[in-house]
């Protein structure tokens, strides 16, 4: 007995000195491995009265469990402090900056156009895309644009031979949809367009959305609903629009768009010049005889239409002073549009 | 279109301010782009008698005047005019003035003598002779009157006008005159317009139809021309009313027959002419083509070989005009002139564009006639030239003319209805709003019921069918009228992309989250774009086509590759310090399919990328045309062969290949290129024809069952000729469909001293599957066993 009163006193006083699982897992195989010291008591028994055997094995297994029990106790405490250990000299700065994933993003002109298509496709608009380079019947004599018109002198039109031309605005989406498709129309018609233009508002390929409806009964306050909802979307809420007459031979009445500026909410500054407005669009009721050259029955339907320039509404929106800054394709401009609005 | 306030109240006795004209205007279509407020600024300049010249003391050239000025009093003014005198009276700016330019006028000491103001010049009011004359003598404005002394000049001289600049849109030929604008001045106003005296004594005993021969063989491009004769014409100066107009419209007095021709296209918008009868071979005037290479010498002295494009007025043998263009050298008025024939003429806008855009020859006539006159024009402009003559009293006129036209529309008429007119509107304007904002523009206007009819007054053209009067109404009502109102009664309709169209969106946003930077370039580049990426006539994106007209070369040439753009684009960031970076565009190509030069090129979709920086490399690029193709071309077998694309590195780049067909290519840009666009680093690009991989989309999702059972994995490294292509042996395993092989990767690649000269170490993972069972340890080492010997038998591979 005095035997393992010992063993379990030196069990006890070896695991004080014990300062690392290394150690502690070496000293439990000491004791209690399966050629430890408890189990050597085990092998004194052949020595035992076999009266007294039982009582010994008992006692024997009870040391073994009671030594385990302090190696595991002791063991917790261990794994803890080493963990702890472990984490401080994993430790990271974490102010130190991350590994940089980039985002990339699509072009301003883009986003805005895809916005707008969004606020209309929501109205019930498809989208058509035309050839670029198109006919001359296309660009001009379907819109109502003849040969001698004066309109022709409004744009510089870069031509290919006689009837083959850059198109000068997305006009000829509305001629081409028409001669396809039977009313009620809805389309938008966005893509490139050029004219012989090159100053700090003008680049000789720019951006256009074509608009167009044909149905029974629409109106100019047709043509208002729209544009208020549509600068609602693109915009904000409080803009408001203004019509005002104009003229494009395509429609007939019609009207220069204006909305409130977005800088000084009509107060008058220098982006709106003191008027308080900005003019974004021209629009109107779609001539009669576009209707009838592209076999559309004009006194069934009438048409609305409206074109507007993506990269002045781009500009207003996002403050940029400079077309060109949209083509020089800087990263570093470009990058400032990966947020979405 | 300018027009002086002051012209416009004599047809309108106009009872608004300057400003609130100019938002009338505006509300009715009319856009004021300037507004010049002459001489409002001129303050200060007097009146004053000078009294008193002696020489300054101390400087040989100037005077030293005593002036009365009136209640201003007596001053002292130093000048170095030589042209006054004591007695006259002239302008004297004071202390505080302000002169026309904007100088302005203080006391002042000159060489020891105190000056209280300064004499002015004409120049120095904004005024020549043709305003006041003396004017524009070299010295001081000597006032010819005696005038009050001490009294603002500018009153006086009635120098104060506004000048409005309108914006007159193409539709409106009508309103390029002073009378067209007071027209919509008076309609919006809704004040009565006052026409032009037209009226004039007939001389019975002149004849223009017995004196001369009128003949128009052109009716085609000179719907209407009007000749009247006027004889015994005294050539003078014009009276000073006639003068001043002209000056404020920046037009120079010539003598009073010019001068009135000038003032009717001013006034009425009808550029008219006048011969000397004397020039006029046997008195006659022939309308006509030119002859091919006839010549004529206009009155500026200019030379021109013309064509039977080009519309004449000749005489029995030659021409004596270029018609609406510039009058003959030969048959011009001078001073000797003593009986004249007055021409007024429609000519088409079209061919007198053309002429003077292929002559280049412009004139205010010319320029006039471009925007289109209509026949009423032609002949009021023809009646009011003839009253100024009769006016002025230069002249006796004809009793009679020739009036030579085809035909002639006199009365149009517009039958709708009241209901046709609000449907275009979308409002109810009331009736007697319509019937009233028409009469004020000169509509005769019958409503009976719902059904109205309108006369169209003869000098609008524009005006065709409902629609047009729908505008002209809703202008004067107000365009603040209309109320928004949502397509209420149009068919409900499905919008949005089609799956084309969302493709693209899709393919755009797969590379926007690979941190691509999308871009926009121009759709035409400079033809040595395509030397530089040398692209020479075998390949087949040198079918391009060119502009005619281009802004210059290097914008004349439509691309039929974006790839030079994006290079291009990732230089110049390069340039710029932007030293790392990846960019892409997806715009239109151009192929010059045509067969004649009447057909469109084709016109189709491409998807051009590069990368630069120093963490970008064959294989991140790669990488990217990967993920393009796991997206979009699920289920496609591609390939990736050397690529002979001689803008690129020879050995560092790649045709891709899906099912066969080459789809795009990509790899390192030539170091040489990247030198001449002045990018010290390697750019990595590539092309996709977009619609040649459109052909191959297999987007749609189809879920594979995953395999609830465990996967066993197999590594294998090889010991190769390292020329053998790491593609080739995937594919050379791929195609033999082993039994339960899932995928294989590469993992590990080595050259070096440790596996021999013209050897490469690779090793692959293999992973093996089956969706129904455990797969044992035994089958799938039997793959790998065939695997290994079809390694060695194809490429003589050894294990390592």
């Amino acid at each position: 007995m005095q035997e393992i009163n010992n063993l379990r006193e030196k069990a006890k006083l070896e695991l004080e000195k014990v300062s690392s699982t290394k150690e502690l897992y070496d000293l439990k195989t000491t004791f209690v491995g399966k050629n430890g010291l408890v189990t050597g008591l085990l092998r004194g028994m052949k020595d035992i009265p076999a009266e007294q055997r039982a009582e010994f094995g008992k006692v024997v297994n009870q040391l073994k469990e009671e030594i385990a029990s302090y190696f595991d106790e002791k063991e917790k405490v261990l794994v803890e402090k080493e963990t702890f250990e472990k984490f401080e000299k994993e430790r990271v700065d974490i102010t130190l900056p991350g590994v940089k994933q980039k985002s990339g993003s699509l072009h301003p002109l883009n986003i805005v156009k895809n916005q707008i298509l969004e606020a209309f496709c929501g109205m019930g608009f498809e989208i058509f895309e035309g050839p670029e380079i198109d006919s001359d019947y296309y660009c001009f004599q379907a819109l109502n644009i003849p040969k001698d018109h004066p309109a022709r002198d409004m744009q510089d039109t870069f031509y290919f031979s006689e009837n083959v031309l850059l198109r000068p605005h997305t006009s000829p989406g509305q001629v081409r949809t028409m001669e396809k498709k039977a009313p009620p129309i809805k389309i938008l018609s966005p893509g490139r367009v050029y004219r012989a233009d090159d100053d700090a508002s003008h680049s000789p390929m720019f951006h256009q959305i074509e608009g167009l409806v044909v149905d029974k009964g629409v109106s100019l306050c047709d043509l208002k609903g729209l544009l208020d909802e549509f600068v609602r979307i693109i915009f904000n809420s409080e803009t408001k629009t203004r019509f005002r007459p104009s003229y494009f031979p395509f429609t007939e009445p019609s009207v220069e768009v204006d909305v409130t500026c977005c800088k000084c909410h009509g107060k008058g500054c220098s982006l709106c010049k003191g008027t308080g407005w900005i003019e974004i669009l021209g629009a109107g009721v779609v001539n009669k005889k576009v209707l009838e050259m592209s076999g559309i029955d004009s006194e069934v339907y009438s048409g609305l239409a409206f074109g507007l320039g993506i990269e002045r509404i781009t500009m207003i929106k996002y403050g940029i002073s400079d077309i060109r800054t949209l083509f020089e394709n800087n990263i570093k401009f470009l990058s400032q549009f990966n947020r979405r609005k | 279109m300018k027009a002086p306030l002051s012209w416009l109240k004599e047809y309108v006795d106009i009872n608004c301010t300057a400003e609130e004209l100019k938002d009338k205007l505006f509300s009715c279509g009319f856009e004021v782009e300037g507004m010049d407020y002459i001489a409002s600024n001129i303050n200060k300049i007097v009146t004053c008698k000078i009294e008193k010249i002696e020489k300054h003391p101390n400087a040989d050239k100037l005077s030293v005047c005593q002036v009365n000025a009136g209640s201003y009093g007596k001053l002292q003014i130093i000048t170095n005019a030589k042209n006054i005198f004591e007695g006259a009276i002239v302008p004297v700016a004071l202390d505080g003035a302000t002169l026309f330019n904007n100088e302005t006028i203080s006391n002042g000491e000159i060489r020891g003598v105190k000056s209280f103001g300064m004499f002015c010049s004409g120049e120095e009011l904004g005024i020549n002779d043709d305003w006041y004359e003396g004017a524009g003598v070299n010295g001081i404005l000597i006032f010819k009157e005696e005038l009050p002394l001490g009294e603002e000049v500018k009153k006086l001289l009635e120098l104060e006008d506004v000048m409005f600049d309108i914006n007159v849109t193409a539709n409106r030929p009508d309103c390029q005159s002073i009378l067209g604008i007071a027209r919509e001045v008076s309609a919006v106003l809704d004040l009565p317009l006052k026409m032009p005296d037209l009226s004039y004594a007939k001389d019975f005993d002149v004849s223009t139809t017995a004196t001369i021969n009128v003949n128009n063989l052109a009716y085609d491009l000179c719907p209407r021309y009007i000749s009247h004769l006027v004889k015994d014409v005294k050539i003078e100066s014009s009276p000073l009313w006639l003068k001043r107009r002209l000056f404020r419209m920046g037009i120079r007095s010539i003598n009073n027959i010019v001068d009135i021709t000038n003032y009717v296209l001013l006034e009425i918008g009808q550029p008219m002419h006048a011969f000397d009868l004397k020039d006029l071979e046997r008195n006659n005037i022939v309308i006509r083509r030119a002859y091919e290479n006839e010549k004529i010498i206009t009155l500026d002295e200019k030379e021109f070989a013309l064509n039977k494009e080009n519309l004449v007025i000749c005489d029995a043998v030659k021409p004596i005009a270029l018609a609406g263009i510039m009058g003959g050298l030969n048959s011009g008025i001078k001073d000797d002139t003593v009986d004249i024939v007055f021409e007024s003429a429609k000519f088409v806008r079209d061919n007198i564009r053309k002429t003077s855009k292929a002559l280049g020859q412009r004139s205010d006539s010319s320029s006039r006639f471009e925007k289109g006159v209509d026949s009423y024009t032609t002949e009021i402009g023809m009646q009011r030239a003839l009253n100024l003559i009769y006016t002025l009293g230069c002249g006796k006129i004809a009793f009679d003319n020739y009036d030579l036209y085809e035909y002639m529309v006199n009365e149009n008429y517009i039958n709708t209805t009241i209901d046709k007119i609000n449907g275009v509107l979308g409002i109810d304007v009331p009736v007697e709003n319509i019937v009233n904002y028409l009469e004020r523009l000169n509509f005769e206007v019958n409503v009976d019921g719902n059904n109205i009819s309108i006369k169209i007054p003869a000098y609008r053209e524009d005006i065709e069918s409902y629609p047009d009067i729908a505008e002209e109404i809703i202008r004067e009502y107000g365009y603040d009228h209309i109320k928004s109102s949502l397509l209420k009664t149009c068919s409900i309709t499905n919008g949005g992309r089609n799956d084309q169209q969302n493709s693209i969106e899709n393919i755009k946003n797969l590379l926007v989250g690979y941190g691509f930077n999308e871009i926009i370039t121009y759709s035409f580049v400079s033809e040595k774009e395509y030397d530089m990426f040398k692209i020479d006539k075998t390949c087949k994106e040198h079918k391009f086509i060119k502009i005619i007209n281009p802004l210059g070369e290097d914008l004349s040439v439509m691309r039929t590759t974006l790839l030079p753009s994006v290079v291009r684009i990732a230089c110049s960031n390069v340039n710029r310090k932007n030293y790392d970076g990846r960019i892409f565009e997806l715009a239109k190509v151009y192929k010059d399919t045509r067969e004649s030069e009447s057909d469109l090129p084709t016109e189709s979709l491409a998807l051009s990328f590069a990368t630069f920086g120093a963490e970008e490399n064959f294989f991140t690029i790669k990488g990217v045309v990967e993920g393009i193709l796991d997206n979009f071309c699920n289920g496609c077998k591609v390939e990736y062969k050397p690529s002979t694309t001689k803008c690129m590195h020879p050995t560092r780049c790649a045709d891709i290949i899906v099912n066969g067909a080459i789809v795009g290519y990509f790899g390192q840009i030539l170091p040489s290129i990247c030198d001449e666009l002045n990018s010290d680093k390697p750019i990595f690009a590539g092309e996709i024809f977009y619609e040649e991989l459109t052909k191959y989309f297999n987007d749609k999702i189809l879920v594979k069952s995953v395999s609830k059972f465990p996967q066993i994995e197999r590594d294998l490294a090889i010991l190769i000729d390292k020329n053998v292509l790491c593609g080739d042996i995937i594919s050379a395993i791929s195609e033999q469909n082993f039994a339960n092989l899932e995928s294989i990767k590469l993992f590990d690649i080595y050259e070096g001293a440790q596996v021999g000269e013209g050897k490469k170490s690779m090793a692959f993972n293999f992973v093996f599957v089956n969706a129904e069972r455990t797969l044992s340890v035994e089958e799938v080492d039997s793959v790998m066993e065939e695997i290994r010997k079809l390694l060695l038998e194809k490429f003589n591979a050894e294990r390592r």
